[in-house]
Parts: structure tokens; C-alpha cells; sequence
């Protein structure tokens, strides 16, 4: 009597086990496929560590949309401002350098109506805008200065991009140092292509003469001496296809965090 | 018989439980469980991300080892504190020689990950805590154990070293449900708030988590601090377990079974 009772209990407790795990696979699938749909997946969603990255990308996509970035007093801004180690600049930099930077290009390609070149002079052209933010570095310093530049959102404007498009990939002068952002970062009123600082041109320890700012994001997605953008819907043709040189090298691509 | 009954006042085990020499016939009915299979598959869980956190915490924070209050703070601006250690960065003024591998990537990706994990575990165990009654059980501190007498009393003990009772193994002493109780409840969802603060985008949608903190230092020097307490309680709490016989309180939190009081004596 006993015995067959727990004989039913354990088959009734294998079908339930069974109908849940089939449940949470289906779930998953379902939960997998509406997050790709929506944009909640990160570029470098692989690997081990795949499912934190992808957790924070998405929840955060979820809850920051449309936030804006902490901005700061002007008697906030560090003094002096932190110009922190940059790589050594290649040839290429050091001519534009020479010449004052007259000849520096940002070019703008891939799903646009009008791919366009911009020198700094076009850039400024547009009316400036500045911001009063924290750059946060993923080692742990940070420090505050005044941005001024233009935000990205009217560049991708004045290109006409692809309602398509899903993010923008953009190159520093150093070709191994490029980053992406999704649309919601690039068209976010904050993310600017900056090209002055605490009300001067921008130094070149801070990124000069271009940096395209994402204050929303840590330091390393910043990128100095921006000198391209490539407006796509897929990552998978750059690079290792992880998104950008960051998961490259072990860091990750979303830097929300 | 009545004594041995005391000792399972505060815990899960029915009074059948307690007496299991008295009913040899039927085993199975009397293997009671010292701590339920939620409260040690989320035990173990939680200490394998503590300890991956821990890991990878040491590993971020050796990439900058200066701490500074406030909103900013930088290799040129004064520090609160610095450790006395050598950094993985090469241009960080720590008056070493030689700069630490750089080991910043993974350890920030196991990082999340592993506060994702413990972050669902700990949910999971507190929502199960409130349900069953296992927090109200075994976790707040009875009415007869806040008074000064039983709370001295368990302090004195602690100090002379004493190894616990019989009893003890089966509940929680103040001490103990104090402490656990401040970890659960103070200390972990500290360190979450903490850690949150250091996020731009997490602070863009919610500023006030930051600013309260006295700024993005305040909250990352606030976070190394809160870790370096649950550090601390973790020493104390192997410690105790060790004190209290390694073995048996490892085994009752893997396997659910304990020494009943009656084997013991």
C-alpha cells in the first residue's frame, strides 16, 4: 500500500519535473526570441559569461532608455582635469597634428542616405553644445569636466540613417581602437562628438581633437580621435563580430555597469 | 526526554523528530533535517559567488588601490586611503617597482555574473524564508534570547571558546541569528546598493541611489567596505563552524542531516 502510493508520488513528481523543465525551455526560447526582437542582446552574449551580460544589458536597456546622465556644477569640475595614459600616436595622428588638425576628417558611411565627410570646422558649425559630466574609468578613478561639442544624434540626422540601422560603429585614428553603441546610446540627447573642454579645444590626453562621448556608459567607450562611423543593423561583419576591440580584449562591449 | 524536547523548540523538526532512538522500526520517518534543501542548496550557492565576487573584487579593485570620497577622484587628486599594495596599471603612484597583470576583463564580466546569481539566490531565499517561516523560526531572536541574561550569557561562551552545545546544533543562538540577520538584511543588500551606485546607467535612472552616498567614490569606498564586513564575517562564521566541529555542521549543511541531541549524548 505504501509502496504504490510512493510509487504514484514519485511518477506524479517525475511528470511535474518533466512539464516544468519543459516549460522553462520553452520559456527561455520565448523569453530569447523577444529579447533579440527588442534589442535586449548584447553583441558578446556567448561564452561563459554570456548570461550576466546579457541580464545587464537588457535590464538596463529596460530601465535607462531615456535617462540622462548626472550633470554637474561648474565648481565640480576637476582641477586640474585627469588627461589618463593614451596609447602612442601612430604617424598618421602626428601629420594631422602638425597642421593644426585642418585636415582632420570624420567620416560617416554605411546605412545612410548620404555618407559625408565632416572636417572639424563642419562639425563646429553645427550649434555647440556642452555637458557637465563624469568620465568613470572601469579601474576605478574618475573626474569631471565640461564637454562641449555636437550631439551625435544630429550628425546621424544630417546623413539620414536607415530606419533599419541599429547601431553605430565608430574608429579611432588607431585602427585596433573602435568601439559600437546601439541606437538608443547614439541617439541619446548626451552622446556628443566633442571637440572642446572646461570651455577650450579639447587636449589630446583627453582625446583630441575629436572624442565621441558616452556619458552613460564607463570611459573606455569614449573613443579618442574619432576619425570614422559606420552605421549598421548587425555586428557580426566587424571585428571577431563581438561588438567591438573591448570583448577582443576580455573587457565587455555593454559598459553600462 | 523533556530536555531533549526543549533543544528542538526552535527548530523545524516535529517532536517525533526528536526522539528517533525511541523508534527504530521505521527509519526513514525519523532522518530529520537540520536545514531544509532550500536553505542549503541557496547556502552553498551564495558561497560560491561570494567567493567568485571576492575573487574577482580583489582583481578590480588591485587595477586602482587608492579610495577617495566624494564625487571624483584620481592619480592627482588626494586619496582617503590607499593600499598598500602594487597595481595593474603601470602609471598608478604605488611606490612599487613593478606593476600586477592585468586582469581586469574576466574579472569584471565574473563580477556581474556572480552578483546576478546571488542576487536571484538571495531573493529566492528570502521570499522562501518569509513563506515557510523559516526566518521567523529559525533566523529572529526569540523573546527570551534578547534578554540581557541569555545574551550575556552566549557572549561569555563565545569568549571562553567554548564548544557549543548539543542544542546549539540543532538552533541558532542570538549571536548567530543576529549576525545572519544583519548579513541577510543589512550587509548584502548594502553591498548591492553600493555597487549599483558606481553604475553611470544605473544612476542615470535613479540619481538619488548615488547622490545620497555622498557621490561615485563615496559609493565605491563604501562598497570596499561593506565587503571587507562580509570578509570579516565570514572568518568568524568558518571559524565557529570549525569550533563547533567542522565536519558535522559541513555535512548537516550539504546533506540536511545532523547528530540529533539523543546521538550525541
Amino acid at each position: 500500500m505504501s509502496e504504490m502510493s510512493s510509487s504514484k508520488l514519485s511518477r506524479r513528481k517525475l511528470i511535474t519535473t518533466g512539464i516544468a523543465a519543459a516549460a522553462g525551455v520553452a520559456g527561455l526560447g520565448v523569453a530569447s526570441r523577444v529579447a533579440q526582437k527588442y534589442g535586449l542582446v548584447p553583441p558578446d552574449h556567448g561564452g561563459i559569461y554570456g548570461i550576466g551580460e546579457t541580464l545587464t544589458y537588457a535590464s538596463q536597456r529596460l530601465l535607462t532608455r531615456h535617462s540622462l546622465a548626472r550633470e554637474f556644477s561648474r565648481r565640480q569640475i576637476s582641477k586640474p582635469p585627469f588627461p589618463n595614459e593614451i596609447p602612442p600616436l601612430n604617424d598618421a595622428y602626428k601629420r594631422l597634428q602638425a597642421e593644426g588638425f585642418v585636415d582632420w576628417r570624420l567620416s560617416v558611411n554605411g546605412m545612410v542616405a548620404r555618407p559625408a565627410s565632416f572636417s572639424l570646422a563642419q562639425l563646429k558649425s553645427y550649434p555647440s553644445q556642452s555637458q557637465i559630466t563624469m568620465v568613470q574609468c572601469e579601474e576605478g578613478w574618475s573626474y569631471i569636466a565640461e564637454w562641449i561639442g555636437v550631439p551625435l544624434s544630429q550628425i546621424l540626422q544630417a546623413v539620414e540613417v536607415h530606419p533599419q540601422a541599429r547601431y553605430v560603429v565608430y574608429y579611432s585614428i588607431d585602427p585596433d581602437w573602435w568601439e559600437s553603441i546601439d541606437m538608443a546610446d547614439a541617439l541619446h540627447p548626451q552622446t556628443f562628438l566633442t571637440y572642446g573642454m572646461n570651455g577650450d579645444e579639447l587636449p589630446v590626453g583627453n582625446g583630441g581633437p575629436l572624442r565621441l562621448r558616452v556619458p552613460r556608459q564607463l570611459g573606455y567607450k569614449s573613443v579618442k580621435f574619432i576619425t570614422r562611423l559606420t552605421i549598421t543593423d548587425s555586428l557580426k561583419g566587424f571585428g571577431k563580430g563581438l561588438g567591438s576591440a573591448a570583448p577582443e580584449g576580455g573587457y565587455a562591449w555593454y559598459a553600462g555597469i | 526526554m523533556s530536555n531533549v524536547r526543549a533543544t528542538c523548540y526552535h527548530s523545524r523538526v516535529s517532536d517525533s523528530a526528536c526522539v528517533p532512538s525511541a523508534a527504530p522500526a521505521v527509519p526513514t520517518t525519523t532522518v530529520t533535517s537540520r536545514h531544509s534543501a532550500l536553505v542549503r542548496v541557496t547556502h552553498w550557492i551564495t558561497a560560491l559567488c561570494f567567493f567568485a565576487l571576492l575573487v574577482s573584487g580583489a582583481e578590480i579593485v588591485i587595477s586602482h588601490p587608492r579610495f577617495y570620497w566624494g564625487e571624483t577622484g584620481n592619480d592627482l587628486t588626494p586619496v582617503l586611503f590607499k593600499l598598500p599594495i602594487p597595481a595593474s596599471r603601470n602609471f598608478v603612484p604605488t611606490g612599487y617597482g613593478y606593476v600586477l597583470p592585468d586582469q581586469n576583463g574576466w574579472s569584471r564580466y565574473l563580477h556581474f555574473q556572480a552578483a546576478w546569481v546571488v542576487v536571484f539566490t538571495g531573493l529566492l531565499y528570502v521570499i522562501f524564508g518569509l513563506v515557510s517561516g523559516h526566518l521567523r523560526r529559525n533566523l529572529l531572536p526569540t523573546g527570551d534570547d534578547l534578554s540581557w541574561r541569555s545574551f550575556s550569557a552566549s557572549i561569555a561562551s563565545r569568549f571562553r571558546f567554548k564548544r557549543p552545545s548539543a542544542a546549539e546544533a540543532w538552533s541558532y543562538n542570538v549571536l548567530q541569528r543576529l549576525s545572519y540577520v544583519f548579513v541577510i538584511f543589512v550587509l548584502f543588500p548594502l553591498v548591492i546598493w553600493t555597487g549599483l551606485a558606481m553604475s553611470p546607467a544605473f544612476v542615470s535612472a535613479f540619481p538619488a541611489t548615488v547622490n545620497v552616498l555622498g557621490g561615485q567614490q563615496s559609493a565605491r569606498t563604501l562598497h570596499f567596505f561593506v565587503s571587507l564586513s562580509l570578509v570579516v564575517f565570514l572568518l568568524v562564521h568558518v571559524s565557529m563552524v570549525w569550533l563547533a566541529g567542522f565536519w558535522s555542521r559541513v555535512r548537516a549543511m550539504i546533506t540536511g542531516r545532523a547528530a540529533t541531541p539523543m546521538e550525541r549524548i
